[in-house]
């Protein structure tokens, strides 16, 4: 433990109301700890800035599911096993459930959230990209009320987000349409459990009559915010699934990611991976498709 | 953000600890693991990474398993805390202690608390865990030194043992 | 002795409960971090930023109350500024120069740990850099001398017949290079100790160790006192696998001079990011070989060129060189052969022991070479052990004769049927020239030395002592350690069927230097077979004892034992029978010409690995594990199947997964998260085998058991790799992005992706 805890001071409003105003007193002054499998990680090591901590753990407000007709609203404080342990979630949500399996152990399930998932805004966060292919939408929640944004474009750069500095994710909104689409996902780390991603995909898709009508494709690790491929989404719609349509999503996949050298893998490989996954994903849609067939 | 450095004071904080009610005075932001091993001298949880990675720390939050290096203690206020010194009753073993024991699920003995918890706590969800489900249910736990199959055996034991006393009592 | 005893309730052989397990599983084992003393104070060590230079000014900011602070420095030391081993280079705290990065400067000690943690942090050194080398390429090259003259720790030669000779009648000479890496130990427990000084007792340390006679050297010649002033015990300790052998005297050390300026007990618990960043790890090798065969495959004769690279000072880098150096020819039959070792230094922290301590180096090289050689001469990787194995009464590397009835060829093939390696490897081809994956089955073939090498035993001259107790029970006293291997349970074991006690009767002494006689370091896989027959002597004294006194007939029931036992303490106290190691008549060891009986047995062992390499993210996974071994006896199948799979897990990890990575002699992946061990979820089932042909020389037949898994598992995993794959690999750990690399340099395999690991689809 390299930080000295008469140094931090926590705080545990009963409430989220009571959570925001403290944030708002002195915006920016407070850093919310929800799970804190990051926070504490970062703690620990002595390397946390914030001197102030508020705790929206439990917040009764940010940890609930609920389910409309068309989408299901996800609080921000909803752990991994609230995800992997909700019917809804895994029979209509299966990336976010396979994200959630697969982040660490289950220990760090049982803690980590989603709304902290999206807030430390890791490039490397596994239920991000499951996020931008259901293109999920975030309400934030201040003193000054409720907003709902899109989830795409909220990282702003590495490690930065359009929160302010008094907000909170109060919900992660996915809509349900997706539903009977064809979905896909993997996650590539350094071994099988409590693993940091090289690289992950998610994706979604429609196939009608040997075409891919509709694809979305996310991958995480491989830019500074996880990103969704639009142009190899683009480039493969309304095309048959065939080997040059293969040929041209990897080539196009590559071309529209940035992955770097760092400790865990090298930039090669993460492209020659990424583009791996994301043939992988159309030829796996392209058998169930012709399964069903 | 805006670091200001703060002038804390410690605070009492409520927790039930294997089923006593203790109340401790600690600051808030002080590791559950911390507060256990320090003031409450439950020595059981172990710190091996101090970075959620090892699950040496492991301990049961509202029957969650959760690493106890990564709770801040005022987190844990009213929750109820079940370390490896909880599970015996008396001079009894527990049965899942009792197949770590037979099965050599132990060997150094350091990551053993915490994966006697985790074996715990994936049986109280799933009472006939498949080889998969065990293996997934300690993925959070490292042992360097068994290579993990007779922790393998030691929890589908845990799980027959377990099953015989509830098939009895019921 | 006893004759009541029935096969069935022996005790040695069978599953007994493990001594310790109850505490294990209560969570009431001590470790040293659960210890706490009146007064105690925290100690913490600034280290070295810099991998070499002079230290020009150390800064101690004002901000920092240091009248709340014990400082101690190089000059606080009362003895010798060394930590006492092998040879007396390292400092104990660097005085003038630093030589690698993490080299320990100055100690602090402070009643708080977090206001200790400031100070530490808050110290700046300036220092007058020099170059630094960190490779065993540079350290040859010599730009920089960075030890003695030449950058050489140590050399060996080993040679054997007329190498010479056979490059001329050579059908094929067969040459290639291999290497590993660093590994960390990465026990669960981190290092830590406690110590407490009074002028009148001296210094006492309690601690995590492997070897307590070796920290009570360390310090009496570091605080210069004479041996009953300097007492060392161990407490549980939490995994060591060679890690805790050499390091925890510097600990100790630490500790001891900050509790002798301080005047309190003082704790120093490294923290994991401290203890992979400061201490030792497994010794990073090279190895060339070049080997002379015949047409068909017999092995002529060789030159093995064995390096290892020792770090910045010595410290056991010399007889990690010897093991290596030792197996580097593997269980085959040399008729000529000449092997060179050499440890040389860099300016990395040191490398020290870790389970198999030089052969898993060396045998990987040998392993794979093995494979090399058959495809070069054209025949199977079975066919060309076969042809080479050694037989009994053929002669190793070192000309020791192999007097064991070891039928190697056969413990191949009951290898080969276990892990059904023919009809797989047949079908592997066949599925891997379509198919997105590939799989592979690959074989490795070894041997272990147990005990310490050559006349190690004979300096080492160790001392074990059983003592009757006033209940009737008896007592062992050892300074073996456990340390999750079994060590008090099988010592148990031996001492109660020695005497023909009940196992519950028998009980352990805590290894303490005021009370256990010293029965050698706990490490080279020597504790069952070397310690253990010196219990079976020290038994045939209590034995006597009793008899002698007239308590106890020849034959007699565990019960009369108990009575005989107590009523002779009641009359003259407890008693105690020791036993001093006899070396064997019949055993020669030429320290000079490195000649001779290297170990008093050998473990044999054939592993096979079958792995599957996924061509979408270009990992290798082992599906499949088969370890079998000749142990001798085993003394409890429960313990020694734990050893055995404990082993190989690390032996997966040496393989696929666990890399250092260095910068200037840093580690950078210093954390759990990035030090990539295997977790419950990347394990094959790994299935256990023994054979049984006992040996003399070990008590009850055993042999060692410990380090043997170690060696196995990395050439049968890259043996297997290259069998799916159809490339050479020479250098460990293999990681996706090496077999990335090598693939797409030889795009030989049109990468196409498929399953496995983890992923999901489905609508
Ligand atoms: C051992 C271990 C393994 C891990 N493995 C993975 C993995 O496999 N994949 C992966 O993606 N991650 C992994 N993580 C990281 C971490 O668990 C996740 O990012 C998790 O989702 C963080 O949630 P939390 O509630 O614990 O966040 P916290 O640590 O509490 O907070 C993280 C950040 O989010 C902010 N925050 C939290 N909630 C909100 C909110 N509602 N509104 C505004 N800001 C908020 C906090 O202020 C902080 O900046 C791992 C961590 C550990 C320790
Ligand atoms: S110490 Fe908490 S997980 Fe390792
Ligand atoms: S028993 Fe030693 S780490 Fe698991």
């Amino acid at each position: 433990m390299r930080s000295d805890p008469g140094n931090y001071e926590l705080v545990a409003p009963a409430s989220l109301q009571a959570a925001v105003a403290l944030m708002a007193k002195t915006p920016g002054l407070w850093l919310p700890i929800a799970g804190g499998t990051d926070v504490m990680v970062q703690y620990a090591a002595g390397k946390l800035p914030a001197r102030k901590l508020v705790s929206i753990w439990n917040l009764p407000e940010l940890r609930r599911i609920e389910i409309s007709a068309d989408e299901i609203r996800i609080g921000a404080a909803c752990t991994y096993t609230d995800l992997r342990e909700h019917s809804v979630v895994c029979g209509e949500f299966p990336l976010l459930a396979s994200a959630a399996r697969w982040t660490g152990g289950v220990a760090n399930q049982n803690r980590g959230t989603l709304g902290g998932n999206i807030v430390n805004a890791s490039p490397a966060a596994d239920s991000l990209p499951a996020l931008l292919v259901y293109e999920a939408e975030l309400i934030l929640v201040s003193v000054r009320g409720e907003r709902r944004l899109p989830y795409v474009g909220f990282h702003t750069g590495y490690k930065e987000t359009k929160l302010a500095p008094d907000e909170l994710i109060q919900d992660i909104c996915l809509s349900r349409r997706f539903s009977e689409y064809f979905s896909h996902a993997r996650k590539v780390g350094a071994r099988n459990a409590q693993a940091i991603s090289k690289v992950c995909i998610a994706a979604l898709g429609r196939v009608a009559g040997g075409a891919a009508e509709d694809v979305r494709i996310a991958l995480g690790s491989v830019a500074p915010v996880p990103v969704r491929l639009v142009e190899t989404e683009r480039a493969a719609k309304g095309n048959p699934i065939s080997s040059s349509l293969l040929l041209e999503a990897r080539k196009t996949a590559a071309a529209e990611i940035q992955p770097i050298d760092d400790i865990r893998s090298t930039a090669r490989y993460r492209t020659a991976v990424a583009a791996n996954l994301v043939a992988e994903f159309f030829e796996r849609m392209r058998s169930n498709a012709e399964a069903k067939s | 953000m805006i670091h200001s450095s703060a002038h804390v004071t410690k605070s009492e904080i409520t927790l039930t600890v294997n089923g006593e009610s203790r109340t401790v005075r600690a600051y808030p932001m002080e590791r559950l693991l911390d507060v256990l091993r320090n003031q409450l001298g439950l020595t059981g949880a172990k710190e091996g990474c101090g970075e959620g990675e090892c699950g040496s720390c492991s301990v049961l939050m509202d029957g969650a398993l959760v690493n106890s290096c990564l709770v801040p203690v005022l987190q844990a206020t009213n929750a109820s805390i079940f370390t490896i010194e909880g599970l015996a009753e008396g001079v009894d073993l527990h049965p899942a202690q009792e197949a770590f024991l037979q099965c050599g699920g132990a060997q150094c003995g350091i990551c053993t608390p915490g994966m006697i918890l985790a074996a715990q706590h994936l049986l109280s969800k799933n009472p006939e865990p498949s080889g998969e489900d065990i293996r997934e249910g300690v993925a959070g736990n490292l042992c360097r030194c068994t290579g993990y199959m007779q922790i393998f055996e030691a929890v589908a034991e845990a799980a027959r043992r377990r099953n015989k006393v509830t098939a009895k009592t019921t | 002795m006893s004759n009541h005893r029935t096969n069935q309730d022996r005790i040695v052989g069978n599953s007994v409960p493990r001594k310790e397990g109850r505490d294990k599983v209560t969570g009431r084992a001590q470790y040293i971090d659960d210890m706490v003393l009146p007064n105690m104070i925290f100690g913490a060590t600034v280290r070295s930023q810099i991998a070499r230079g002079k230290i020009k000014k150390i800064t101690f900011p004002p901000e920092i109350n240091w009248n709340e602070l014990t400082v101690v420095s190089a000059k606080d030391i009362p003895g010798k500024n060394c930590i006492a081993l092998i040879a007396d280079d390292q400092p104990c705290l660097a005085d003038e120069i630093v030589n690698h990065p993490e080299e320990p400067i100055l100690l602090l000690a402070h009643p708080d740990r977090y206001a200790l943690r400031k100070a530490v942090d808050s110290i700046s050194i300036e220092y007058d850099s020099l170059p630094a080398i960190f490779t065993i390429e540079e350290s040859e090259r010599r730009s920089q001398i960075v030890w003695g003259t030449d950058n050489i720790f140590k050399t060996y030669v080993i040679e054997k017949g007329d190498v010479e000779s056979v490059w001329k009648k050579a059908d094929r000479i067969v040459e290639e290079e291999y290497a590993t890496g660093a590994q960390e130990q990465l026990y669960i427990e981190n290092n830590g100790m406690i110590a407490a000084w009074d002028p009148q007792h001296g210094i006492t340390v309690w601690g995590s160790l492997q070897c307590p006679y070796y920290v009570h050297k360390a310090l009496m010649a570091l605080c210069d006192l004479p041996a009953e002033k300097v007492r060392v015990v161990q407490m549980e300790t939490g995994g060591a696998f060679g890690g805790k052998e050499e390091y925890p005297s510097m600990i100790a050390a630490h500790a001891s001079l900050l509790a002798i300026k301080s005047g309190r007990p003082v704790k120093i618990v490294y923290d994991r990011m401290e203890d992979m960043a400061a201490t030792t790890k497994r010794h990073p090798s090279r190895t060339r070989h070049r080997t002379a065969v015949s047409r068909d495959g017999k092995i002529l004769g060789g030159e093995i060129e064995f390096t290892i690279d020792g770090g910045a000072y010595t410290t056991l880098s010399t007889v990690v060189l010897s093991r290596g150096a030792i197996h580097a020819g593997g269980p085959y039959y040399w008729p000529n052969v000449r092997i060179r070792a050499k440890a040389v230094a860099t300016n990395a922290p040191p490398h020290g022991a870790f389970r198999g301590f030089g052969a898993p180096q060396s045998l990987f090289a040998m392993e794979r070479h093995m494979d090399r050689i058959a495809q070069v001469v054209g025949i199977s990787p079975i066919e060309i052990r076969r042809r080479n194995f050694l037989r009994p009464g053929q002669t190793t590397t070192t000309e020791q004769i192999v007097h064991e009835e070891i039928d190697l060829p056969q413990l191949l093939e009951r290898a080969l049927q276990l892990a059904d390696y023919r009809s797989k490897k047949k079908s592997f081809a066949g599925e891997n020239k379509s198919g997105t994956s590939k799989r592979g089955i690959g074989i490795a073939a070894f041997l272990h030395g147990a005990g310490f090498t050559g006349s190690g035993e004979r300096y080492l001259s160790s001392v074990v002592g059983l003592e009757g107790c006033a209940d009737g029970g008896v007592r062992v006293l050892v300074s073996s350690t456990e340390f999750g291997q079994g060590t008090k349970t099988v010592l148990c074991q031996i001492a109660a069927e020695s005497l023909g006690v009940a196992y519950e009767a028998v009980s352990i002494a805590q290894p303490d230097t005021l009370e256990v006689p010293n029965s050698g370091p706990t490490v080279a896989s020597r504790t069952a077979m070397v310690v253990g027959k010196l219990l079976e002597s020290a038994a045939r004294g209590i034995k006597q004892t009793l008899t002698l006194s007239g308590r106890l007939h020849d034959s007699y029931s565990p019960d009369e034992f108990r009575e005989a036992c107590s009523s002779y303490v009641a009359e003259h106290g407890p008693f105690r029978s020791l036993a001093r190691y006899d070396p064997p008549t019949d055993i020669f060891w030429d320290d000079e010409k490195y000649r001779g009986e290297a170990y008093a047995a050998f473990a044999w062992a054939v592993y096979i690995a079958q792995v599957t390499v996924d061509l979408a993210t270009y990992s290798a996974t082992v599906d499949d594990f088969v370890a079998l071994q000749e142990i001798g006896r085993v003394l409890h199948p429960v313990l020694a199947k734990g050893q055995i799979t404990g082993g190989v897990a690390q032996g997966i990890g040496f393989a696929l997964y666990e890399k250092v990575i260095w910068q200037n002699g840093r580690m950078q992946n210093g954390q759990m998260t990035n030090y990539i061990m295997p977790t419950s979820s990347d394990l094959p089932p790994i299935r256990v085998f023994f054979e049984e042909l006992g040996n003399v020389h070990g008590a009850f037949g055993a042999k060692g058991i410990g380090e043997l898994p170690m060696d196995g598992p990395a050439p049968a995993i890259i043996n297997a790799v290259e069998d799916a794959l159809g490339i050479h690999f020479n250098s460990i750990p293999l990681l996706p992005e090496d077999i990335f690399d090598a693939i797409t340099s030889e795009s030989q395999l049109a990468s196409a992706p498929r399953s496995s690991g983890q992923e999901d689809s489905g609508t």
